[in-house]
């Protein structure tokens, strides 16, 4: 059983989003780190392989710069290795291209499974892994909450507005997992000392014999225009609960006929 | 507090008058379900219609039949009902289906709710059709260079304008509650045709194993008039239990920050934010939320807010017409039993 596992690298900053005033695009020359997101499917993955017997999770990455802190932590909670992508050429990649570049990695590395989160902390496009399983043609299992391995087939607990699914397909096949799943495991120190020897593959677009420039369709692309700020809310009252705010509360619904 | 603007279809011309450009066919891939379009099927519609009259929807899945003839009166011109799809899942059918229609025709945008199913099908066709796609849409503008989207960026501090070159299509991804739907026009002229979506290989093996219909207390999240979320203050999935049963007195629906979701105290289906749901509803309480920014984006549009929360510096209370300095589980007894007792 092989799994691979999808981990965005994202500013540590992720709470504001810093946008490079001349590109437009966001800001990823500090440090970076995994995406929270992420653990997830690392978690999952693991406790697949480890339920499998045998196998092997490898995490697989696109990121500026050949940065790899966030591979160390997933190797530190238990992948085997990595396998990272970084070119030049792939700056300010959107959704589609990422896909584009994870879909020659997994071609290349061939696992039963690919792992990633439903969408990332800081650009939240949640397309991704639906666009690799497309141009992959293989199934793919989005909004998991749990997943198994049953008679051969993925199987995945999905919770939507219209109740709770469980479905099932074959391999391979790609899941995206949602924030919540499980209790991801924090590395040991063990772990932490193992991960620094861990290999880490890193790829330039040669290496998988990609070019750039054909990833889109007829030369096919967004742009950004421009960042402005917004219209803000302005801040109410702010007051400290004397023990009787439920009156307040009360007053206040009924003022805007809620109750 | 001054009432903020809607985001939603910013036109170029305030008298109401469209460009005089020659816009091309906008199609809508309307949800539904058993016979009913989802609410965001008719404000995808409303936003098309905002910029041309050529408006095309497509729709499936058990009742898509039903649901062409509502989608014709919500302002679709035309409408292509896809069948039920049965067994898979409906996504990399539909996609099939639109990529193969989209070589026929050439619309000049599709656009998709951010839903389950929208997402996943404007995915599938992006890859098909090997062209970007632009997500959480909250504004859409028809400029001499063409139609230009808008994004909330930083929890809506910053306004972000994007728009494609060489895309045609352009696939755009609609936040729901961002675009007005149109009045109902009955009887319609609209035409309504049915097509037999392509099989799409490998990427339909997804099977329903099973289904447990979740029985609703209360309204849905994007349709409650009150919105009652929990956030992290609460401490444990006891506790949290305060915020249903305070929706519940309210007749409205609990909601939770993207921290309890992950704590386990509420579904997936449950988050409000950026990674989730969009709510307007006309009060919003927040319970123990701190607030930051990819929970503000998913609730700073409602009617009116109230928070509380114990750190009185917390960035909730800045969008908050009423902040309250307490520890929930201090408070939320007393507010639940003064609801009690006004019955």
């Amino acid at each position: 059983m092989r799994i691979a596992v999808c981990v965005k690298q994202i500013p540590k900053e992720h709470e504001r989003i810093v946008f490079d005033p001349e590109s437009l695009r966001v800001r990823r020359d500090g440090k970076l780190i995994m995406d929270d997101s992420d653990a997830y499917g690392v978690e999952l993955a693991l406790r697949l392989v480890g339920e499998a017997g045998e196998g092997e999770v490898i995490v697989v990455s696109m990121a500026p710069h050949d940065e790899e802190t966030g591979l160390r932590h997933a190797l530190a909670m238990g992948a085997a290795r990595a396998v990272l992508v970084s070119d030049d050429a792939l700056g300010g990649s959107d959704a589609l291209r990422t896909a584009t570049v994870l879909a020659a990695v997994v071609a290349r590395i061939k696992p039963d499974i690919v792992i990633a989160g439903t969408e990332s902390t800081d650009g939240y496009t949640g397309t991704m892994p639906i666009q690799l399983s497309e141009l992959l043609g293989w199934p793919s299992l989005a909004f998991s909450s749990s997943l198994d391995l049953v008679a051969g087939e993925l199987r995945a607990r999905r919770e939507a507005d219209d109740g709770v699914f469980e479905l099932s397909c074959p391999l391979p096949a790609i899941a995206t997992v949602t924030s919540g799943s499980v209790e991801p495991r924090y590395p040991s120190l063990r772990g932490i000392m193992e991960a620094r020897r861990k290999p880490i593959e890193t790829l330039r677009l040669s290496d998988l014999a990609l070019n750039a420039a054909e990833f889109e369709a007829d030369g096919a692309s967004e742009e950004v225009r421009s960042i402005v700020p917004a219209q803000q809310r302005a801040a109410g009252e702010v007051i400290v609960d004397d023990g009787t705010a439920e009156v307040r509360v009360l007053s206040l619904l009924s003022e805007w006929k809620a109750i | 507090m001054t009432a903020l603007p809607k985001y939603g279809c910013f036109r170029c011309f305030p008298n109401g008058r469209r460009s005089e450009m020659n816009m091309g066919s906008i199609w809508v891939v309307a949800e539904q379900h058993r016979g009913q379009p989802l609410p965001i099927a008719f404000e995808l519609l409303g936003a098309a219609r905002d910029l041309t009259d050529n408006v095309r929807a497509i729709t499936f899945g058990q009742g898509a039949t039903a649901a062409a003839k509502l989608l014709g009166e919500h302002g679709a011109r035309s409408i292509v009902e896809l069948g039920d799809l049965a067994p898979g899942l409906p996504a990399p059918r539909v996609a099939a289906a639109l990529a193969e229609m989209v070589a026929e025709e050439r619309p000049e945008a599709v656009f998709f709710g951010t839903t389950f199913d929208g997402r996943e099908i404007a995915a599938r066709l992006s890859a098909r059709l090997r062209r970007p796609l632009l997500a959480n849409v909250i504004g859409l503008e028809l400029t001499v260079d063409g139609p230009v989207a808008h994004h909330g960026l930083n929890g809506g501090e910053e306004l972000a304008t994007t728009r494609f070159i060489n895309a045609r299509p352009g696939i755009y991804l609609l936040r729901p509650k961002c675009f007005a739907p149109r009045d109902r026009e009955s009887p319609s002229t609209a035409t309504v045709a049915h097509r037999e979506p392509p099989e799409a290989g490998a990427t339909d093996a997804v099977r329903v194993v099973a289904h447990q219909e979740v029985v609703q207390h209360g309204p849905t999240l994007d349709a409650a008039e009150i919105v009652v979320t929990g956030g992290r203050g609460f401490g444990s999935v006891e506790k949290f239990a305060q915020v249903e049963q305070l929706a519940e007195l309210l007749k409205g629906a609990t909601g939770a920050t993207r921290a309890a979701v992950d704590a386990g105290w509420a579904p997936y289906s449950a988050q409000v934010g950026q990674t989730g749901k969009i709510v307007k509803p006309n009060v919003y309480i927040a319970c123990g939320v701190s607030g930051a920014t990819q929970h503000l984006v998913g609730m700073k549009d409602s009617s009116h807010i109230i928070a509380i929360n114990k750190d009185p510096e917390a960035a909730i209370f800045s969008v908050s017409d009423l902040g309250i300095v307490a520890d929930v589980n201090a408070l939320l007894p007393r507010l639940i039993r003064a609801l009690e007792a006004r019955r």
